[in-house]
């Protein structure tokens, strides 16, 4: 499998380490017991196109946020993380 | 010429009869020239038996003349090199090739585990379930073994292998499989269109089924056209022509596998050079012109040596100049079968007839046969008679219901062909049939996959050429390049025509995989017992499981399974295909990746200094780490480790700890950002100061552990545990980037770029002092426990000292760039010669440690939280942190939890082991009362016994239990007390002072 990475280019798997599902949102610090329990063990497994977290630890070290078909292995977009490369949200 | 090759033919061929090569066969010297393959020069010598037959012990010869030969398997090369189940058909001849036959015992002719063909009938298909089924215990003691050495092929070496295998990678716009007609076609399309090709074949001459079977291609014989088409392809600078070279699987991203048998065809690899490459090849477009296989048709003695496909007999005759028979009967079912008679009869050979199962003739086959005066048989072979010398006598089955024989030395079959769907199919595609070539053709290829010419189902010359030229042409321009692609080779389509036959009735075996001995009968009879997926098929009977992945048998299991059932084959459908195409060695597959390159190997910056120290090393993940260093007189590395450990306690000692991860934390938010991802805060550090801290993973236990000291207002130095340094930096991005990407905060691991030593024991400072400038002030206030800043070294050097102890005495960590670090090594040892300074590893560190009661990998093993580490306290309740709410579970704070406590035999002479299960005095240990276990011992040089730390229920309210040590794996039992897990210094008034 081949991951573009939106920082240096087209690059092969072994780059990269994988972590799941990139849907789960951390929940707000009063968000109470339930909420994070959620987060940590819930995760969809989804049989077809579904978002996930990559890492490029042997690159960039960006986190992405990878679009693929779990069928087919076809990822369809990457974007990197909200607070990948130097630049800061709202900066 | 030294050898009598008394099959050659005088005249013609590719081989090169200058160049005779002289080589062995079961012990035996032949000659053959170059340019043949082991199995050629074995025709051209007249061996027909070359192996026996796995599981009948029956007499095999050569079938085919590629990659798909399930028969002629040999053991190639001898000792250390030799490599079981090799092809005779693909194995190029070398001077000097060693070659053995296999599986037969004492010898080829005379085989003693023949008999197995008396026992036939318990051999059937799943005969291990039916057979060795009773008494159950048998099968491990007698069974499995006698199976074992009865059945198999060749034997591995079981040696290391003396040779390099390499992997590498390539990167183009269009790579294409196979270079007959339909590749060579493409090469020169793509080519011309500019693009970037690789072309890779698996045969060591270029041109595929064109050196055996010729054709007028734009007017020129064939070889002149392949020879005028390399020549243009080898002058395109961005045109790489791999021979020897079988693309052997796809997988995602049009990433293809390849194996590269860079050094097979010479006895031992040159110096310094491989024996095999394996490429992966990154593609935007891949062409399939992998061509098809002609396939046999299943008759009784169809393995009878002598009988072989009539397109591997034309490349014997036409491209090795080899005659495998003198007189040869053809059995063919279609029109291209017919052109092996043709070859005989332009080599000088005997046709005995041709036994045709369409009802129609060709007038062209007509004439020939009245000229060549040989019959043209109506009918099918349903017998062969003869044995390990080869074919006598055919039997035919007339159409209509007369019998007749043919007497011949030779059997051609041709049962028509099968496009080379392995490529195109690893993906799930599951390839279509078509009726009109009664074949399977591609479906569903992978994305940027497309199959040409004979791989297609396109099998005319002038078919493969157009096709192979479009989809090169198409390859290219899909990959962005526009150049002209010139004109297209022609050649004219030769007539088609196939009546589908895959089994003729008849008395004795007819195999269908020659390789595993499956037989016509073991495909009926797997049916008749309920095995009517394809995929249980291919199971029960382990049909097209061999080493060949059935390339010639699985269709006409299909067909044989489709008759019985009453389906038709596309209902019957093909089992799933997997990579690889061909056998590929694990060799190739770990490449450089064995013994001391089986992983990298990391050097602490004092690696080599510590190595002329004499220094024991122990590996710890990569690294490689100073563990003792034993001095002359020592008796065993205990003596040794007391020695370092009392020289720290009573003077000064120093440690390579540049193993721990190191990470620079910048930015106006690195204060809020640690606060978050440690449990405990670090905004509030000082700056100037070190803290110890400890992170949770989000489940609330601890995940690691380690200090980080505030440099600057915007700016920590975090360390990590050595073997979580990875990790945690992973870990922090992820924070960082993903779950608090509004913090203004910047990550950099310095690992790698700081060497850093621990200083440590009453005399450190005054050590240090004759290190660093004097000008900085050490003084217990001047720098504190806890103090860290950056410090000026004498010379100059700028160095970031932390006072910090994990050993419990004075101590220091001091960090130099590090390329500095082995020069530090060496002045610390100069420079602490009048303290008797003694350097000390991983196991004095260790002893240290459990002496203080720090708690280290063996405590924090991703179960424990921070309140069973004795480290609830530190949890902030002013913030948000990682791990913070499911640490607080039920579960994870439950008063039961097995917390971290000391642990001392009450026998003091007597020694702990770690492992060593917790149970209460005097009751019968069992998982009911078992409370904990000992995590981590060692012998305390202070306490002068040995002592460790453990995990054990309730441990902290029962300081003073006794309670039983039960260690069943060495047997032993005995009573230790739980007490206060600080052994040394419980005030810390040392590492303080």
């Amino acid at each position: 499998m081949r991951i573009v990475c939106p920082f240096c280019g087209e690059r092969e798997l072994g780059e990269f380490t994988y972590l799941g599902d990139a849907k789960p949102q951390r929940p707000a610090a009063d968000a109470g017991e339930d909420a994070v329990y959620d987060y940590v063990y819930l995760r969809d497994n989804i049989a077809g196109v579904m978002s996930e977290h990559w890492y490029h630890g042997g690159g960039c070290r960006a986190w992405l946020k990878v679009t693929r078909n779990t069928l087919t292995h076809e990822i369809s977009a990457v974007e990197p993380a909200a607070g990948a490369g130097a630049a800061k949200v709202g900066a | 010429m030294r050898g009598n090759q008394a099959n050659r033919l005088a005249a013609g061929g590719l081989v090169d009869r200058s160049e005779e090569i002289s080589f062995r066969f079961d012990g035996k010297t032949f000659f053959g020239f170059k340019g043949d393959t082991l199995a050629s020069a074995l025709v051209a010598n007249g061996v027909r038996l070359v192996g026996r037959s796995f599981k009948y012990h029956r007499p095999r010869g050569i079938l085919t003349a590629g990659s798909e030969e399930p028969n002629a398997l040999v053991e190639l090369r001898s000792g250390a090199r030799r490599e079981p189940n090799t092809k005779a058909t693909t194995a190029e001849l070398y001077e000097g090739l060693d070659a053995a036959s296999q599986n037969r015992w004492p010898s080829l002719n005379f085989d003693v585990m023949a008999v197995n063909q008396l026992f036939a009938p318990i051999f059937v298909a799943g005969f291990y379930y039916k057979t060795f089924m009773w008494p159950a215990k048998f099968w491990e003691a007698i069974y499995e073994p006698a199976i074992r050495r009865a059945a198999g092929l060749g034997r591995a070496a079981g040696l290391p292998d003396p040779d390099h295998y390499d992997k590498a990678w390539a990167h183009c716009d269009v790579v294409i499989a196979g270079s007959g007609p339909a590749g060579l076609a493409a090469a020169l399309a793509a080519g011309r269109g500019g693009a970037r090709v690789i072309l890779c074949e698996e045969d060591f001459v270029l041109g595929g089924r064109l050196l055996a079977d010729g054709g007028t291609i734009d007017g020129l014989p064939a070889a002149e056209w392949v020879a005028r088409a390399v020549a243009e392809l080898t002058a395109m600078p961005d045109v790489r022509i791999m021979t020897r070279t079988t693309l052997f699987g796809v997988y995602d991203g049009g990433t293809y596998g390849a194996i590269e048998r860079v050094n097979d065809h010479l006895p031992v690899p040159p110096e310094h050079q491989v024996r095999q490459r394996l490429w992966r090849i990154v593609a935007k477009r891949c062409v399939v012109a992998a061509g098809s296989i002609e396939r046999p048709i299943v008759f009784a003695g169809n393995d009878t040596p002598g009988v072989m496909m009539a397109s591997a007999m034309r490349s014997y005759i036409n491209r090795y100049a080899a005659t495998p028979s003198r007189r040869i009967a053809l059995f063919t079912n279609n029109e291209d079968g017919w052109r092996t008679a043709e070859t005989a009869i332009a080599a000088g050979l005997q046709v005995a007839a041709v036994i045709d199962a369409r009802p129609d003739v060709s007038p062209a086959h007509r004439s020939l046969a009245s000229k060549g005066g040989f019959p043209v048989l109506h009918g099918s072979v349903n017998g062969v008679d003869g044995g390990k010398n080869g074919v006598r006598k055919i039997s035919v089955s007339l159409t209509g219901g007369a019998r007749a024989e043919v007497e011949a030395d030779g059997l051609a079959v041709s049962g028509g062909w099968n496009p080379a769907v392995g490529l195109t199919s690893y993906h799930r595609g599951r390839p279509k049939w078509r009726d009109d070539i009664a074949a399977f053709v591609p479906d569903g290829a992978p994305p940027g996959m497309i199959a040409a010419g004979a791989a297609n189902g396109a099998f005319g010359l002038g078919a493969c050429l157009r096709e192979g030229f479009e989809a090169g042409a198409a390859a290219a321009r899909d990959a962005g390049r526009s150049g002209s692609t010139g004109s297209m080779p022609v050649a004219n389509d030769e007539a088609f025509s196939l009546m589908p036959v895959w089994h003729v009735a008849g008395k004795g075996k007819a195999f269908v995989d020659q390789q595993h001995d499956v037989t016509a009968s073991d495909v009926e009879l797997a049916q008749r017992e309920g095995f009517q997926s394809v995929e249980h098929l291919k199971r029960y009977t382990t049909l097209g499981m061999a080493t060949d992945q059935g390339k010639t048998s699985n269709v006409a299991g299909l067909a044989i399974m489709a008759a019985v059932s009453g389906k038709s084959i596309p209902e019957t459908g093909t089992t799933i295909y997997r990579p690889p195409y061909v056998p590929v060695a694990i060799g190739a597959f770990a490449g450089h990746h064995r013994d001391e390159n089986f992983h990298a190997t990391r050097l602490t910056p004092s690696h080599h200094w510590a190595a002329e120290q004499g220094a024991i090393f122990v590996d710890t993940g990569l690294w490689k780490r100073a563990q003792w260093y034993p001095r002359a007189g020592e008796k065993d590395w205990l003596e040794s480790v007391t020695r370092e450990v009392k020289a720290v306690r009573g003077g000064v000692g120093f440690c390579d700890v540049s193993t721990l991860g190191k990470i620079d934390v910048h930015g106006p938010d690195a204060g809020a950002f640690l606060d978050r991802v440690y449990i405990n805060a670090f905004s509030s550090l000082a700056v100037g100061k070190a803290r110890y801290g400890l992170m949770l993973r989000e489940d609330g236990i601890v995940y690691d552990d380690g200090t980080t000291s505030r440099l600057a207002e915007d700016h920590y130095f975090l360390t990590t545990t050595t073997a979580k340094a990875g990790l945690v930096m992973q870990h922090l991005e992820f924070c960082r980037q993903v779950l608090f990407p509004e913090l203004d905060v910047q990550l950099t691991s310095v690992s790698d770029q700081w060497a850093q030593f621990s200083i440590a024991g009453p005399k450190a400072r005054d050590l240090l002092k004759e290190i660093v400038d004097p000008a900085e002030d050490l003084s217990n206030e001047g720098f504190p426990f806890m103090g860290a800043r950056a410090v000026k070294l004498r010379g100059g050097l700028k160095a970031r000292l932390f006072r910090i102890s994990f050993s419990g005495e004075m101590a220091f960590e001091i960090s130099v760039p590090a390329r500095y670090g082995e020069a530090m090594a060496r002045n610390l040892m100069i420079a602490g010669k009048p303290f008797g300074v003694t350097p000390y590893g991983t196991e004095a560190l260790g002893v240290m440690r459990i002496e203080k009661g720090h708690v280290a990998g063996p405590e924090l093993n991703g179960t424990t939280t921070a309140a069973d580490l004795g480290l609830g306290k530190m949890m902030s309740t002013k913030k948000d942190f990682i791990g913070r709410v499911m640490a607080g579970r039920e579960a994870l704070v439950a008063p039961n939890r097995q917390v971290v406590v000391g642990i001392k035999p009450t026998d003091k002479a007597r020694r702990l082991r770690s492992g060593a299960h917790i149970v209460p005095k005097g009751e019968t240990p069992g998982p009911d009362n078992d409370q904990g276990y000992v995590t981590s011992v060692c012998f305390s040089p202070v306490l002068d016994q040995w002592i460790g730390l453990g995990l054990v229920e309730r441990g902290r309210e029962r300081i003073g239990e006794i309670v039983q040590a039960h260690d069943p794996l060495r047997g032993e039992d005995y009573d230790v007390e739980l007490c206060n897990s600080v052994f040394y210094d419980p005030d810390g008034g040392r590492q303080r002072g």
